[in-house]
Formats: structure tokens, C-alpha cells, sequence
């Protein structure tokens, strides 16, 4: 199989609302930061994938509108996935493996501040039976909190750690939205959005946009001496229906996690697309990360932007080996809801 | 690279309201008649690959999430593709992709829209602030183009009713057509409505509900499967509105269209491809993708439609099925195009057969003529 | 059986969502000019391209289109389509025209109603100007122009728009 590495990534600050921005204004800044940094144009790229959701913003064609960010004369080769910009990575690394490309650019955006993220996402389950109740993707979330709080997977304490340890270490991010410092004292003050998850339990509402550069084997050592390799990746989805899940484990993580063969592995960090408090020790426990320093960038608690922040794990585990000297990095990128469908990313600096 | 193939190709009946079935039952009708062609079980499928256009169409978000059971996914890898119109051509270029990459053996791959469920044309015009609101839907977007054409080349006026009706007569000869227009003639075309001058309401598509399936895998996969092999795939792009922009003769398809003969070894598209399946949703883009494509020169390709070249027994037959102008599930359309090419060099096409088509094309273009995804496949592989 | 004792085979399930819809700062520009009746499009750095009306990027470059161009109303029709359906939420009466303008000193068009003039006299390549809606009406929106109506200048060949870089 032909290696693929990541060799560049940039995001843009997350903003509470870029009503100031539109697409392209998002979009623009983050390919142009890339293109800077290893002194390339688009004409170096030889594929570019993009991830959006038309609903976010209320048009029908959004990802259209974003296309406008980048240079297309000549034409480009170019698709779009309507999912997070990490499964627009894993369309990009299929390239360059097929021999179609050497070099690709991900880009994703979201603005969720225009629209009632609540009201949209409740969009996504069965239109026939789920969708006309219009379940709130927080209150989805809490039925796997609790779930997982009464089989004793998780505690109430860790959900706590959870946030508190988020906002510390959004230091560590200049890019995050939230940065201020909490106790428990203020976190048990915040009511109840539902049930057993109040406000802080919940990631902010996020616009924002990012942006990753892969190569292939050959031409990765032209952008830099110091590549961070794909060495596995992996995604798949669980059923549909919630009733039909084991919601206290995941069975494709799992499976993933073996078809990756993570267990010998010795992870130096990771970054996991856990949106809400309960996630994190819950994708720890399972993932077998106790003890591996894990959302060092704060993660989707302290900025959560839709359509990227599952990029943003991937990225902010390569810019974790690469200024750490880390070895081995874990990202998790995940989509649905209860967490339903999930990549895992194996990252490798090299020796 | 590895070499990939079509080895089943599945639809739905199309129907301006498939009322009968859910949008899972409608995405699996396609899929059922794809495994079955393809005489798989499920548990050689690797991967599925998703495509329709705007979720607005129906109003469910990334449906791949509900879709799951449905479409076989549960427990594999599953992908989400929206490029506008093309998009059901670019799904089955990644979903090749897949196979070609090393990674996967077999993948499944299903496009649908059920534009029944939901209002596609408010989807498409919602009322924006700050602009005027004339947006007279697709048709009025192209209309304009098509024009332009016309006077270019200075093209006579029955071309397009010519197209009409050479589709639609084609289309009685597909039962899953969802149009079926029994004495469909020029002068039927020319005597409908005028919507958008100067499309007629026959020179239009419907509107219809509709699901196509294939099942891709690599070649050691294969056995004695009748296969449509892929000799080349390709997706361009170009910006909406980007000065100096030829909205009629699209840069984005002329070197999609290179790139694919390139790849496939092919240097008359004329003489060596049998037949294609072009994206056609308006009767005059027969002629300009005929010279896009580069089939011939420029200001030719309304000619080799009036001497009747793209008639099912003409020298290139184009959209033998019926193409988009007798069915138009809109995320499907792309895709109905690809597996209809394969079902030609597979030799499964019936009544619409192509006689001795060896090498087939499929075509899908979207957005305001911006993105293309095209592939030929042929009955060798040499 | 009557008709209302027959099962439905639908129910329907509306979906409402509101937005709160923004501009982006290049169209925020160009809009505060709309405003005024000004047409300023932007031009791109490096091609030189102008863009009207501007979504802040020159696409043939990638780059952002952050140079002020002063236009006047003045074009010609690039194209036109006579349309003989009626737009969903727009009281316009068909058959009306939708040509795309090509304003004079512009790279791109954008799509506007031609009136004032007999539907079959409307030529592409046709010299047009924009009519404007009463000042006290002007707003944040190209709506300000009610139309734009042919006026008594040669006609262009519109091969000649097409944008070459210099």
C-alpha cells in the first residue's frame, strides 16, 4: 500500500459567529496560510476535497459557493463529501494510494450560527419515524450519557474532569473559542440542557474552517523533512437505529481498533471528536487511552466547528508529533448521532 | 494501478412518485437488483458508497446516518458524496476509487433522490436576501447558454425537438424509464409550451423519484462474472463565475473528457467509443457536449445530431435508455448514465442494446455547468 | 368508499427552519454602494478581472478580488432566456425576460429582468441600462434596479467579452 503523509494543516480562528464572512472569506485565509507555509500554489495540488453540510448555512449548494476560494482555471480534479472534512481526507488519501494524485488539499467549513443546530441535526435521523419529533442532538447525546452513566462506564466526576480539563488546556489552542477557566463549583451552577448534560457538558456553537495538505510517499519529502505518515485509518457506521445499539460500547471502534491493530501500539497523545463531556472518558476507556494524554487542544468542548472539527482532531494530532517529537498519535473523527460513524487515524512521525 | 470493473448494475423503476416504497426501500430496490446482478453476498461487499444531491431534496441530513441498515453499511466503511448534478457520476468514480486505491475488494455503490418527499424547487430558490429573486429554477438557468449556442453556430431550431424525441422514442424501449410518451415525434416536442425560450416542455426532464445501484470490485474479484471493465475516470471543476469562463463550451469538460481518452488509450472518441450515455437534462446539450466532448469540431455537433449520428442505430448513439430527459432522479441521474454504459458493454442493455458495443461511455455534469464526471468502460481489457 | 375514507399513503411533515442570513464582507461592500446607486465591483490583483457583483475571490486566481472598481449601470445582454412560468414567491407576470448583463467594464454577468421593450426585439448583444426604482426605496439589494431597458447604442458582439488576461 503507498504511504501517505500529512505535510501541512492550518485552521482558522473558531469564531462564536462570522456573520462578517462568507464562504470563500472563511475558506481563503486557511488554504492561503497552507499554501504559504510550504511556498506551493494550487498548481501543485493534484486532487482537493472539501467537507460541508448545505443545511448549516440554508442553501442547497454551499460547497458551490466555497469552490470560489480556490483557484480553478485551469480546472481542477475535485469532489466534495456532505460529511466532516476528515472522511474529505480519507477520499484524498484514496488518490494519492490509486496512483490518481501525489498531492491533495482537504478543506472544511461550517458556520452553525446562522441556523438552530438543534432543529437541523434533528434532521439527520429517520424522516419517518424520529425526525418528526424532533429530537435535539444534545438530548440524543444524553441518552448515551446516561446509558453510560448507569452501566458505570463513565462517572459523573470524569464528565466533570472532562470540562474543567478542557478549558485548561485550550491554552494550548490558540485557535479555541472558549478559553476561560472553570471549578466545579461554577460548572454545577449551569442547568440542565438535558439530562444528566448541562450547558458546559455541551460543545459550543462554532463557525470556523480548516484546511490539510497530504502527499504521497515521494513527494512528501519535498514539503518538509519531517512528514507525519497515515499509517492506519479506518471508519465505519453503526445501524440507525438508536433501539438496535449497544449505546455502553461501540462495536465498530472496536472493530476498527483491531483492524488498525492499536493494541501494541504505544499512543504519545491523541485527539478525539468528542463533543460532549461524557465522550471523552468513554473514548478513552474504550480506546484504551487512560493513560495517553488525549484533546491537549482543548478539543470540540473548547470550539466545535461542524464539518471540521473531525479534521481538526486529525490536525491537531500532526501538529501535536510534530512539535512534540512525539511518535505515535491517535485521531478520532466521528459523524451521527451516539457517536454512530467513526474513523480512527493512526499517525506516525518518523523515527 | 489495480483494475477495476462493474460486475452488476441494479435501478429502480422511475416514476415521478414512487409512493410505494420509503427512501430505504427505494435506495435497497436498487441495491437488490445490483447484488443480484452482481450474484454477490453481502458479506463481500467492503464498503459502501453514498451520492444524491442537496439533502433539501428530501429533507434528511448526511442520510447515510439513517440509511445504514439499509444500504448494508452497518459495520463497514461508508462515504457521503454531493457535487451537484454530477454527483452521481462522481460516486461511481470514487467508489472505483476505493477499489483502485488497494484498500477494498468489492464496494457497493447507490445514488437516489425521491424528489416526491420533498419540494425541489424551493429547495433549489430559496429567497435569498440582498439579490432579486428570479431564479426560474434549472432550466431558466440554462436557457440563457443554450441560446448562446444557437446563435454561435447558427443552429436551426429543430435540434432540440429532435433530441426530444429521439430520447423519449429510446426510453419506450427502457420499462424503467419514467417517462413513456406512446407516438412521441418532432411535432409533439414542438408543439408543447414554451417554459424557458428556447426550451419547450418537452425538451425538459422530469422530475422523478429513483435509485441506481452497481457493485465495483478489482479484478482477481472477478471470475466468470461478465464485467464492464473501467478504462478511465476522471472529475473536473471549474468555478461558478470566474472571468473568462465559457458557460457553453465548459474548459472543466473538454479536459475531463481528454484525460478519460487518455487514460483509456483512446484517440478518435468519434470512431472508438460505440455508444454513450450523456447528461442531457435540456434537448440542446446533446449537440454542445457533442462538441465539448470532443466528438467533433466546434459548431459540428448539431449537424451529426440532424443526420441522426446519436440515434440508437446512428454511428454514436447517445442515451440509448432515454438518458435524463425520460428519467431524472436527480442524484441518481450521474450514476443511471455509468451503469447504463456498463450494461451496454456488458451486453445487458435488452431492448435498448447497442448491437456489438464494445466500448461504452457515461457522463454527468452539474452545478451551473461547472463539475463533470465521466468514465468509459469497456468488454476487454486490452 | 369516498375519497376521505381512503387510507393516505403520505402524511406531510413540514419543516420550518429560520436563518439568520449574512452578506460576507465583500458583498456587505458592494451592497453599502447598491445603497447608494453606485455599482463598484472588485477586481482581482493579480488578472486584473472585475468581478460584479463580487463574492470576495477572483476563482480564475484564488486570490481575494480587494480592488474598488467603479461602474456605471451600462452593459449589454449576454444572453437572455424569455421565460413563460412564474417564479415561486415572485408576482412577475410571464412571459418576462432573464438575461444575463454584462455590465460595461465588468468580467463576469449576472442574471436581471429586461423591460421597456417588445420581447421579440431583444437581441443578445444588446446595449442596456439599468432602471432604477424611486432613491427613497433604495436598499441593500440589487432589487434597487427594477430592471434594465435597451438603449439607442450599436449592439456589441459579445465575443468580444470574453476575458482575456492581459
Amino acid at each position: 500500500m503507498k504511504r501517505v503523509a500529512i505535510v501541512g494543516y492550518a485552521q482558522h480562528p473558531i469564531l462564536k459567529n462570522a456573520g462578517a464572512l462568507n464562504e470563500v472569506e472563511l475558506i481563503m485565509p486557511v488554504v492561503h496560510q497552507l499554501f504559504n507555509d510550504l511556498g506551493i500554489s494550487q498548481q501543485d495540488i493534484d486532487f482537493t476535497c472539501s467537507g460541508s453540510c448545505d443545511y448549516l448555512q440554508g442553501a442547497a449548494f454551499a460547497f458551490v459557493e466555497g469552490l470560489s476560494a480556490i483557484q480553478t482555471n485551469p480546472p481542477i480534479k475535485e469532489s466534495h463529501v456532505e460529511m466532516d472534512a476528515a472522511w474529505a481526507m480519507y477520499e484524498s488519501m484514496l488518490k494519492i494510494q490509486m496512483g490518481d494524485a501525489e498531492t491533495a488539499l482537504i478543506y472544511g467549513f461550517g458556520k452553525s450560527s446562522p441556523g438552530d443546530l438543534d432543529a437541523i441535526i434533528s434532521l439527520q435521523m429517520d424522516p419517518y419515524y424520529i425526525s418528526p419529533l424532533w429530537p435535539d442532538r444534545v438530548s440524543l447525546a444524553a441518552l448515551q450519557a446516561r446509558v453510560l452513566l448507569d452501566q458505570n462506564v463513565i462517572t459523573s466526576e470524569q464528565m466533570l474532569a472532562s470540562v474543567i480539563e478542557a478549558r485548561a488546556n485550550s491554552k494550548n489552542n490558540k485557535n479555541a473559542l472558549i478559553t476561560d477557566l472553570i471549578d466545579e463549583s461554577v460548572y454545577l451552577k449551569n442547568a440542565m440542557v438535558s439530562s444528566p448534560l448541562n450547558k458546559l457538558d455541551c460543545p459550543p456553537i462554532s463557525d470556523g474552517s480548516s484546511a490539510m495538505i497530504i502527499a504521497s510517499e515521494e513527494k512528501a519529502y519535498e514539503f518538509t523533512d519531517h512528514p507525519i505518515w497515515i499509517e492506519g485509518i479506518d471508519h465505519r457506521i453503526e445501524s440507525s437505529n438508536l433501539g438496535s445499539r449497544n449505546l455502553a460500547t461501540s462495536n465498530t471502534l472496536q472493530a476498527s481498533m483491531n483492524q488498525l491493530n492499536l493494541k501494541n501500539i504505544k499512543f504519545d497523545v491523541a485527539e478525539l471528536h468528542t463533543q460532549f463531556s461524557h465522550e471523552l472518558p468513554f473514548l478513552k476507556s474504550l480506546l484504551n487511552l487512560q493513560d495517553v494524554p488525549t484533546n491537549l487542544s482543548g478539543g470540540p468542548l473548547v470550539g466545535n466547528v461542524m464539518m471540521c472539527a473531525g479534521l481538526d482532531a486529525i490536525g491537531k494530532t500532526y501538529e501535536s508529533l510534530k512539535d512534540n517529537q512525539f511518535t505515535h498519535g491517535l485521531a478520532h473523527a466521528t459523524s451521527g448521532p451516539c457517536l454512530q460513524h467513526n474513523m480512527l487515524v493512526h499517525l506516525e512521525a518518523q523515527k | 494501478m489495480i483494475q477495476a470493473g462493474v460486475i452488476g448494475v441494479g435501478q429502480t423503476k422511475y416514476d415521478a412518485k414512487r409512493r410505494d416504497v420509503s427512501m430505504a426501500g427505494l435506495v435497497r430496490e436498487a441495491i437488490d437488483n445490483a447484488m443480484l446482478a452482481a450474484n454477490l453476498e453481502w458479506d463481500a461487499i467492503d464498503a459502501v458508497i453514498l451520492g444524491k444531491a442537496p439533502d433539501m431534496f428530501e429533507g434528511v441530513i448526511m442520510p447515510e446516518l439513517y440509511l445504514a441498515d439499509a444500504i448494508g453499511a452497518v459495520g463497514k466503511p461508508v462515504l457521503r458524496v454531493h457535487t451537484a448534478g454530477s454527483v452521481g457520476g462522481s460516486t461511481a468514480v470514487i467508489a472505483a476509487s476505493h477499489v483502485c486505491s488497494g484498500q477494498f475488494k468489492t464496494v457497493l455503490t447507490v445514488t437516489f433522490e425521491k424528489q416526491s418527499e420533498s419540494n425541489a424547487t424551493w429547495a433549489l430558490s430559496p429567497r435569498y436576501p440582498y439579490s432579486p429573486h428570479i431564479n426560474a429554477g434549472a432550466g431558466g438557468y440554462f436557457a440563457p447558454f443554450i441560446r448562446e449556442y444557437i446563435r454561435r453556430y447558427e443552429a436551426p431550431e429543430h435540434i432540440g425537438w429532435k433530441v426530444a424525441a429521439k430520447d423519449r422514442q429510446n426510453a419506450l424501449k427502457n420499462p424503467l424509464a419514467h417517462l413513456h410518451i406512446p407516438g412521441i415525434d418532432e411535432k409533439m416536442v414542438s408543439d408543447t409550451p414554451m417554459l424557458w425560450e428556447p426550451l419547450r416542455y418537452l425538451e425538459s426532464c422530469p422530475s422523478s423519484d429513483g435509485a441506481c445501484a452497481m457493485v465495483i470490485t478489482a479484478q482477481d474479484q472477478v471470475g466468470s462474472r461478465n464485467v464492464a471493465w473501467i478504462k478511465g475516470m476522471a472529475v473536473r471543476s471549474e468555478g461558478t463565475l470566474s472571468a473568462g469562463r465559457d458557460e457553453v463550451n465548459p474548459q472543466a469538460g473538454i479536459d475531463c473528457a481528454k484525460d478519460i481518452y487518455n487514460q483509456a488509450g483512446i484517440h478518435n472518441p468519434f470512431n472508438e467509443i460505440d455508444c454513450a450515455e450523456i447528461y442531457v437534462p435540456f434537448s440542446w446539450y446533446e449537440p454542445m457536449w457533442l462538441e465539448n466532448l470532443g466528438f467533433c469540431d466546434l459548431g459540428e455537433g448539431w449537424k451529426l445530431t440532424d443526420k441522426d449520428a446519436t440515434a440508437i442505430d446512428g454511428e454514436l448513439p447517445f442515451n440509448m435508455s432515454g438518458g435524463v430527459l425520460s428519467s431524472n432522479p436527480i442524484g441518481a441521474s450521474g450514476m443511471i448514465r455509468f451503469g447504463e454504459a456498463a450494461l451496454q458493454v456488458m451486453g445487458l442493455a435488452e431492448d435498448h442494446q447497442v448491437e456489438d458495443a464494445k466500448v461504452a461511455m457515461g457522463h454527468a455534469y452539474g452545478g451551473a455547468a461547472q463539475f463533470f464526471a465521466m468514465w468509459i468502460v469497456s468488454s476487454s481489457l486490452d | 368508499m369516498s375519497a376521505e375514507d381512503t387510507p393516505k399513503d403520505y402524511s406531510e411533515s413540514p419543516i420550518n427552519l429560520e436563518y439568520f442570513y449574512t452578506a460576507g464582507s465583500a458583498t456587505t461592500r458592494f451592497l453599502n454602494q447598491v445603497k447608494e446607486g453606485n455599482i463598484v465591483g472588485q477586481g482581482c490583483p493579480k488578472c486584473k478581472a472585475v468581478y460584479v457583483p463580487p463574492r470576495g475571490s477572483c476563482p480564475r486566481c484564488g486570490v481575494a478580488t480587494d480592488i474598488e472598481v467603479p461602474l456605471t449601470d451600462k452593459g449589454c445582454i449576454e444572453s437572455f432566456t424569455v421565460v413563460h412560468i412564474p417564479i415561486p414567491g415572485n408576482p412577475i407576470v410571464p412571459p418576462y425576460v432573464c438575461a444575463m448583463i454584462r455590465l460595461d467594464g465588468a468580467n463576469i454577468s449576472f442574471l436581471h429582468l429586461i423591460q421597456d421593450v417588445e420581447i421579440e426585439n431583444i437581441r443578445i448583444g444588446m446595449r442596456i441600462q439599468a432602471v432604477w426604482k424611486p432613491k427613497e426605496e433604495w436598499t441593500h439589494s440589487l432589487e434597487n434596479i427594477k430592471w434594465f431597458a435597451p438603449i439607442d447604442e450599436p449592439d456589441v458582439d459579445v465575443a468580444t467579452l470574453r476575458f482575456e488576461e492581459s
